[in-house]
């Protein structure tokens, strides 16, 4: 790996040179390579090439490999080379039999319309609420994004005091205790989905603040003014000004939000293991595969399954990337 | 001049205007703060009353007593001390090691141009948005199955239930994002100063460590701060790719803890509170580095 990176640095003018295609250009840039020593060369080789070699081994060298088992039957024992090859039984078996494999889409789905459509936009809101001059305003930043300090499986054990059934707060507030009518938030399948996802709101809404404030921070006040001056209302100004602008950020914290839906595993672990209402791609994968039995093949198909849905915001946000990159 | 003079005198009226609704914005906001707050509250509170006290008076009322001994038995009950250890000898390393790797890669990525920049930058990027459970099989197999790891990274001589094992994984999915803020970081710096070091006659590894690192300090203290919550709030490696109960860091440990403490909340609170307090101490000290990451990662340069 490194030895290739090496020969191709020699001859890399052509990336900088960038379209502007002059050949005094080009020049200026084969001379600044001379400047580098075979040394040189070799060394940023290795700087690039060790941890790339790492970064392939273990992550996209995994994500391949999973494809592949998720056409065998492999059960982890032995050589994965010597697991039978079953062609689309696994999907098959994940589509029309696997009882959980629909209600956990399901519930991906659900988190992440809620998180797009509830905790984002609250984010957003209360980030251009503190962006204007507002007294106090340090205060209410801090408060609104402590929880994003804290991690997911601790935020679900907190909002756990809030939940439990007799020893929690909500049902001590509203009186439902009692063995006959007390509400068991994180043990109904019918609740726990929603109770899981009022707490991740809670660390979710202070993720979208801050990187929302740091967007509006970096926004022209001239084009507020401007749109003030011409008579615009506030909610003018931010929707057909503030907003569109802000664009590059918007599309940031779409993607973010998405991701976050996806990956979305420890809370839902640690109320219940991902399970009873609240499966999730997530689990399903680790508790087919790992935890609870050894289906490696099977739980490699759900994994393709999440992982075909993550490429379309991974391929979102490099796209704007290279925009980026091109501009 | 007039026209300046109509801008203020229109910003003025509108001022007025806005008294009422600036008191509902203030009412809006205090609301959402004390909703916001009361969660961490509650569980301070929940943990700070005996668990007899709550028993005799209900969980919502006036303390009898309050003190710290949930904490204490929470500490020793779950063996905190060694669950903290554990966290500090996988965190420490693996943030010097991304930060140092990452900014090595940045380097080599924007200040130098050849064929496979952006394709690396790419590769980077997105290993790490991908979700950690679609990579998790194999990963599994990988460290469970790949023999030959000396003594002493590993006692076992596999990855499977190692510091290193961890610390590895740790360090490879963070390098991707530290990758992403380094170079767009890097590229804001003039091009002339890698050029005129080179006519110099430095070498490109001490133009990294004098030149290049230095000018990084902001945004390499923005990141250590933020790679040290991720990797402290770091879950599922943990309570994956280490077996020992006893050797998992503290955010990972929690999952036994809960099972453990699941009859006392007085006591659970505690325990979730002394895993919570490291990161929040962070937050309260490094709070502007927090959030710089945080802006950096999402804003261009």
């Amino acid at each position: 790996m490194a030895d290739r990176v090496t020969e191709k640095i020699a001859p890399a003018a052509a990336g900088n040179a960038g379209g502007t295609g002059a050949t005094a250009v080009t020049g200026r840039i084969r001379r600044r390579y001379s400047l580098l020593t075979r040394r040189d060369k070799a060394v940023l080789a290795l700087m690039v090439g060790i941890p790339l070699f790492f970064d392939i081994a273990l992550i996209w060298g995994p994500t391949v490999v999973s494809f592949f088992l998720s056409f065998t039957n492999w059960n982890g024992i032995g050589s994965p080379f010597d697991a039978k090859v079953i062609g689309l039984k696994n999907y098959e078996n994940l589509f029309t039999a696997y009882p959980f494999f629909w209600p956990a889409l399901q519930h991906n789905i659900i988190w992440l319309g809620w998180l797009m459509f509830i905790a984002t936009p609250l984010g957003m809101f209360l980030a251009v609420l503190l962006d204007r001059e507002i007294r106090g305003t340090r205060f209410y930043q801090t408060v609104f994004y402590l929880p994003v300090v804290l991690s997911l499986a601790v935020i679900g054990i907190i909002w756990k005091l809030q939940y439990a059934p007799e020893q929690g707060f909500i049902n001590n507030l509203i009186g439902r205790t009692a063995n006959d009518n007390l509400i068991d938030w994180y043990g109904n399948p019918d609740l726990n989905l929603w109770a899981a996802l009022i707490a991740t709101s809670w660390r979710h809404v202070g993720y979208i603040m801050v990187l929302y404030l740091a967007g509006l921070k970096a926004f022209d006040p001239a084009l507020r003014e401007a749109a003030k001056v011409d008579g615009a209302s506030e909610r003018q100004t931010f929707f057909r000004v503030v907003f569109p602008v802000m664009m590059p950020i918007n599309v940031v914290v779409v993607v973010i939000t998405t991701i976050e839906a996806l990956r979305a595993f420890d809370i839902a672990y640690i109320i219940n293991r991902g399970k009873n209402g609240l499966e999730l791609l997530s689990t399903l994968i680790t508790n087919n595969a790992i935890s609870e039995s050894n289906r490696l093949g099977f739980g490699s198909a759900i994994a393709v399954v999440l992982l075909v849905i993550s490429l379309v915001p991974i391929v979102a946000f490099l796209t704007r990337m290279l925009r980026g990159e091109q501009a | 001049m007039t026209a300046a003079t109509a801008a203020t005198t229109a910003v003025i009226a509108q001022r007025r205007r806005l008294r009422p609704r600036r008191i509902a914005l203030y009412a809006f906001l205090s609301a959402m703060a004390v909703v916001w707050l009361f969660p961490l509250v509650w569980g301070i509170y929940t943990a700070l009353r005996p668990f007899s006290d709550t028993q005799a008076r209900g969980y919502i009322s006036t303390p009898g007593t309050l003190n710290f001994d949930n904490f204490t038995d929470a500490w020793n009950g779950g063996e905190f001390s060694l669950h903290y250890l554990s966290t500090l000898i996988v965190a420490i390393p693996a943030v010097i090691l991304t930060l140092i790797i990452a900014s090595m890669v940045a380097f080599a990525v924007s200040r130098f141009s050849w064929r496979f920049n952006l394709v690396t930058l790419l590769v980077f990027t997105a290993g790490n948005l991908l979700p950690a459970q679609v990579i998790i099989v194999p990963l599994y197999k990988l460290y469970t199955a790949l023999h030959g790891i000396p003594p002493p990274l590993s006692d076992n001589d596999l990855l499977y239930n190692q510091y290193f094992g961890l610390i590895l994984i740790n360090v490879v999915f963070q390098t991707g994002f530290c990758v992403f803020v380094l170079s767009n970081y890097m590229k804001t710096l003039s091009k002339e100063l890698t050029e005129a070091a080179l006519m110099d006659g430095a070498s490109v590894l001490r133009i990294w460590a004098a030149v290049i690192m230095p000018l990084c300090r902001p945004a390499l203290a923005a990141l250590a701060t933020l790679e040290f919550t991720f990797i402290y709030n770091d879950f599922f490696w943990g309570l994956m790719l280490i077996k020992d109960g006893d050797r998992r860091p503290i955010t990972s440990a929690l999952n036994n803890l809960q099972g453990q403490f699941f009859t006392d909340t007085n006591l659970l609170a505690a325990g979730a509170l002394l895993a919570a307090i490291p990161t929040i101490l962070v937050f309260i000290a490094l709070q502007k580095h927090f959030v710089s990451g945080l802006s950096l990662g999402s804003t261009k340069g």
